[in-house]
């Protein structure tokens, strides 16, 4: 049999733009070859700049931004659709290959209704009529579980949630009845509980139809549970092809074992957990519209140890984090520090009060300022705080970045000459500069590809031993929390759910969400996925 | 935006979610309290009706704000003119004026009562249509300016009714062209329009047309009794130079919000699902560049009404603006006062129903969660 799509050799290539210089040609990838058999999933992983989602648009012929494929064969069904014309290329676009994007949110059309769009490839190639699409379109919101399946298709994107939205997105590929559906990290932007609903609608839709994908994520996991082979790409190469179970539990590169095995680190925590640098009492606090995001929270921090926050999005993490730096006042309860109250509002704190609790973000690009160099973003707090300037400034500097790994030589680059694992780091420099005793860290690594993200973490952990300082650690990935935590507070809708030491909280009896948010982290285990369901099925029919 | 919507996702977590809660709240000894959101809905009427009909209450809201600011603009109309150096009996007498004569003046005029009387009674007559009568020729202003107005208004009809399709097609053109032949002749020939002087424009056109090739009318000038067909030829090139001087700023805002929608991700979906190029720009990026572009139209007609002074004056044509050249150079107060509060009226008008339709056409208020 024939495959469905053979892609041979593909080379393709991008034109860059560096500032002040001529502009370069990249080659983003190079030598990829794999083929895909009718009804079967191939999983593309790898980190970011890998070339998976390059490659993946590749099977629509389509180049994102100014990247053009300019080598290779990519044989769909026999017929190499590289040489398609205009109007040739368009006729296998959204009628024998369908794409799902990473984030539905941005790939809906805000102005349109969600069942018009859901059908409209299939009207526009006149695929099937009206009646029958919207026919179809019910049956696809029913088999990946939408809510009121009947009207959903009336709704405006703005008016369902982010998982509703992506399984909405899967329903419009998967709509006029293709052969291959490219799936682009359809779950990274999800909250762990919505994405395992998701995958298991994915799967399940995919088997229901016998369509075959492409599926590309960076979570090695995620991928396990739902393709038949894997390819690791690396720097726009093929590292690894080979079957999930080959891959998985026999990796026969380096670089696969090393994504195969990261975060596995566990640090043992702290014997005494009784002492509090940083105290939370009843807090309460809200938006100026009236809106109330956290409902009476307590918790503790004592001092040179971790405190892990855990949660979705929506779950008041990063409110919490905003009421102790004092940008947000809580409305009631009270924050200590050393046993002293702080002041609420930012404005009634000393610049000493200010120095002892810095932060570092999720997005490091936006929180540095992109005109300075690194030697100013990390004198800044110097100069501020402790009055120094010149030579005696710039000697703090150079330690700081020797703290950090990173070195002289990157004293005078801008953030945009930084890759993003190195913005974390001076984005950690700045923090540190200013002495602090207590960093706030919001999400730092989830924008980070796995294997950076580990260093970061590595970093923060070798901080601490050297500094005594104390995390504040705000994350939704509970491989995290195992990694580096202390102690551990639970977040679910703006309350507190559980908080105590590591080996207490992530142990057996749970509370029903902790059980559903522990049970939601995808392992590295084939037929995981499956598991998971089957009990859940049976307790839902137990109760 | 990374992140996803509030969760509503597994039916299993919203089962989990008051039970959780009720446990925290055990925890802490105190017992949970009501949802403030629910208890600020009870709040004012106005706050309750703004909760349930957000779409009503927003152009309330916009209507309320329109009237509060033409009022404030009255007063400074008002105040703007007291504060001018001179009166309407010193300009009227000349050189050769008495004490004795201005005074009569002023005191036949009203002059000598205190401004915040004056200024209520010329509002109080304004409210009610009547704008007084004019100093200088002794006719009531409310006719007068009803002439005037009718001629403007049917002026920037047609030069509207000309501009707005033609600078929106244009644009959507230039997009579906962008960077090539098509799209440059566009930029380039809008460019050069906008940058002449409007009365530079004008006489250019009636040096060709109306003098060299003797086709179009000049001057467009119209009267009362003049038929439907003379009057529209009599006014083709005011609308000419018009419709040049405005087209290129509605039609640049229409390419440049098409665009920036263009790199927009559901634009890519819309590409990856196969569509043909018209089909997404007319239906999957011209819905959502409507906000702007509004805006920009609704200033130009708001000019074309407003500040076609010069363009009247160029073709000697009897509308709005010149009428208050003329008033104001004999410091005609009531006509002036008149005219600048009709211009603001029309102004504000057209800004708040750009706001009006731009809220409309936001999918977000149009159809609340």
């Amino acid at each position: 049999m024939p495959d469905l799509l053979s892609v041979k050799n593909l080379k393709i290539e991008a034109t860059s733009y560096p500032p002040g210089e001529p502009p370069k040609v990249v080659t983003l990838v190079e030598g990829v070859s794999f083929d895909l058999e009718k009804g079967k999933v191939l999983g593309l992983i790898g980190e970011s700049g890998a070339g998976k989602s390059t490659i993946g648009l590749s099977a629509l012929a389509y180049g994102r931004g100014g990247c053009r494929i300019i080598g290779g064969e990519v044989l769909l069904n026999g017929k190499n659709i590289l040489t398609l014309g205009r109007s040739g290329i368009n006729a296998v676009r959204g009628a024998q290959v369908c794409y799902v994007a990473q984030s539905a949110a941005a790939a809906f059309n805000p102005a349109h209704k969600l069942g018009d769009q859901v059908i409209e490839a299939s009207l526009r190639h006149g695929i099937m009529s009206r009646e029958e699409a919207s026919e179809r379109a019910l049956y696809l919101f029913r088999v990946l579980g939408l809510p009121n399946p009947e009207n959903f298709g009336d709704r405006y994107p703005h008016q369902v949630s982010g998982g509703q939205l992506q399984r909405a997105m899967t329903a419009m590929a998967l709509c006029s009845k293709p052969d291959l559906i490219v799936f682009d990290e359809p779950t990274t932007a999800l909250d762990v509980t919505t994405q395992i609903d998701v995958l298991a609608a994915i799967k399940h839709a995919i088997e229901e139809t016998d369509t075959a994908a492409l599926y590309i994520t960076h979570d090695l996991a995620v991928v396990a549970q739902i393709s038949d082979d894997i390819m690791v790409l690396r720097h726009g190469k093929t590292v690894e092809y080979g079957t999930t179970k080959q891959v998985i539990e026999a990796p026969r590169e380096e670089y696969t074992r090393a994504l195969v095995s990261v975060r596995q680190a566990k640090r043992d925590e702290a014997p005494d957990q009784t002492g509090s640098l940083l105290k939370i009492e009843h807090v309460h606090a809200g938006y100026a519209n009236g809106f109330k995001v956290l409902h009476d929270v307590s918790m503790h921090l004592p001092k040179g140890q971790t405190l892990a926050i855990v949660g979705e999005s929506g779950s008041g993490k990063s409110t919490l984090a905003r009421v102790i730096t004092g940008l947000l006042p809580p409305s009631e309860g009270r924050i200590t520090f050393e046993g002293k109250e702080l002041p609420k509002a930012l404005k009634g704190r000393s610049n000493d009060e200010l120095r002892r609790i810095q932060m570092i973000y999720q997005m490091a690009d936006t929180a540095m300022n992109p005109r300075q160099t690194v030697r100013d973003i990390v004198g800044r707090p110097l100069s501020f705080y402790f009055g120094m300037h010149g030579a005696r400034k710039t000697e703090r500097v150079k330690e700081l970045l020797d703290q950090i790994e990173m070195g002289t030589p990157f004293l005078d680059r801008y953030p945009a000459e930084l890759s993003g694992g190195q913005k974390q780091r001076v984005a950690i420099a700045r923090a540190l500069a200013a002495q602090p005793e207590i960093i706030l860290c919001d999400e730092p690594t989830s924008a980070l590809d796995p294997l950076v993200a580990e260093g970061i973490l590595n970093l923060l952990l070798k901080l601490q031993e050297e500094t005594a300082v104390s995390y504040v650690f705000i994350t939704h990935d509970i491989a995290i929390v195992r990694a580096i935590a202390d102690s551990v507070a639970v977040m679910h809708r703006g309350r507190l759910v559980r908080f105590g030491p590591k080996s207490k909280v992530l142990a057996p009896p749970f509370d029903d969400y902790t059980d559903l948010l522990l049970k939601s982290v995808p392992e590295m285990e084939i037929g995981w996925l499956e598991k998971v369901l089957q009990t859940r099925r049976m307790e839902s029919a137990g109760n | 935006m990374m992140e996803s919507g509030p969760i509503t996702g597994p039916v299993a977590t919203d089962a989990t979610a008051g039970e959780t809660a009720l446990r925290s709240s055990d925890l802490a000894g105190i017992p949970a309290k009501p949802n403030p959101a629910a208890e600020e809905r009870g709040g004012t009427i106005w706050q309750r009706f703004a909760f349930r009909r957000p779409l009503a209450a927003l152009i309330l809201q916009r209507l309320g704000l329109s009237v509060g600011l033409l009022f404030a603009v009255s007063l400074m109309i008002f105040g703007g003119i007291e504060a001018l150096p001179g009166d309407f009996a010193t300009t009227y007498l000349g050189q050769s004026a008495t004490p004795q004569a201005v005074e009569n003046i002023r005191q036949d005029l009203g002059l000598d009562r205190p401004w915040s009387e004056r200024y209520l009674s010329w509002l109080g007559g304004a409210v009610q249509g009547d704008f007084g009568t004019s100093w200088a020729s002794r006719n009531s202003v409310s006719e007068q300016i009803g002439n005037r107005l009718g001629n403007s208004l049917f002026l920037a009809f047609f030069a509207a009714l000309v501009s707005v399709p033609l600078a929106v097609g244009l644009g959507m053109l230039a997009v579906q062209f962008r960077n090539r032949l098509p799209d440059k002749i566009i930029n380039v020939i809008s460019l050069a329009a906008i940058s002449l002087p409007e009365f530079f424009i004008g006489y250019l056109l009636i040096m060709y047309f109306a003098v060299e090739w003797g086709v179009a009318t000049f001057p467009a000038t119209v009267y009362n009794g003049m038929g439907f067909t003379d009057r529209l030829s009599a006014i083709a090139l005011p609308v000419a130079t018009l419709v040049l001087v405005v087209l290129a700023h509605m039609m640049r805002m229409t390419r440049a919000a098409i665009l920036n929608v263009m790199s927009s991700a559901y634009v890519e979906t819309a590409e990856l699902k196969g569509l043909g190029t018209f089909r997404i720009i007319a239906r999957h990026a011209a819905p959502n560049a409507v906000a702007p572009v509004i805006n920009v139209i609704a200033l130009n007609l708001a000019y074309l009404v407003v500040g076609v002074v010069v363009v009247e004056v160029v073709f000697v044509y009897p509308g709005m603006g010149q009428y208050m050249v003329d008033a104001v150079t004999v410091r005609d107060m009531p006509v002036v006062q008149a005219c600048g509060l009709i211009f603001a009226a029309f102004y504000i008008f057209l800004n708040m129903a750009a706001d009006i339709l731009a809220i409309l056409a936001n999918p977000r208020l149009r159809h609340p969660r």
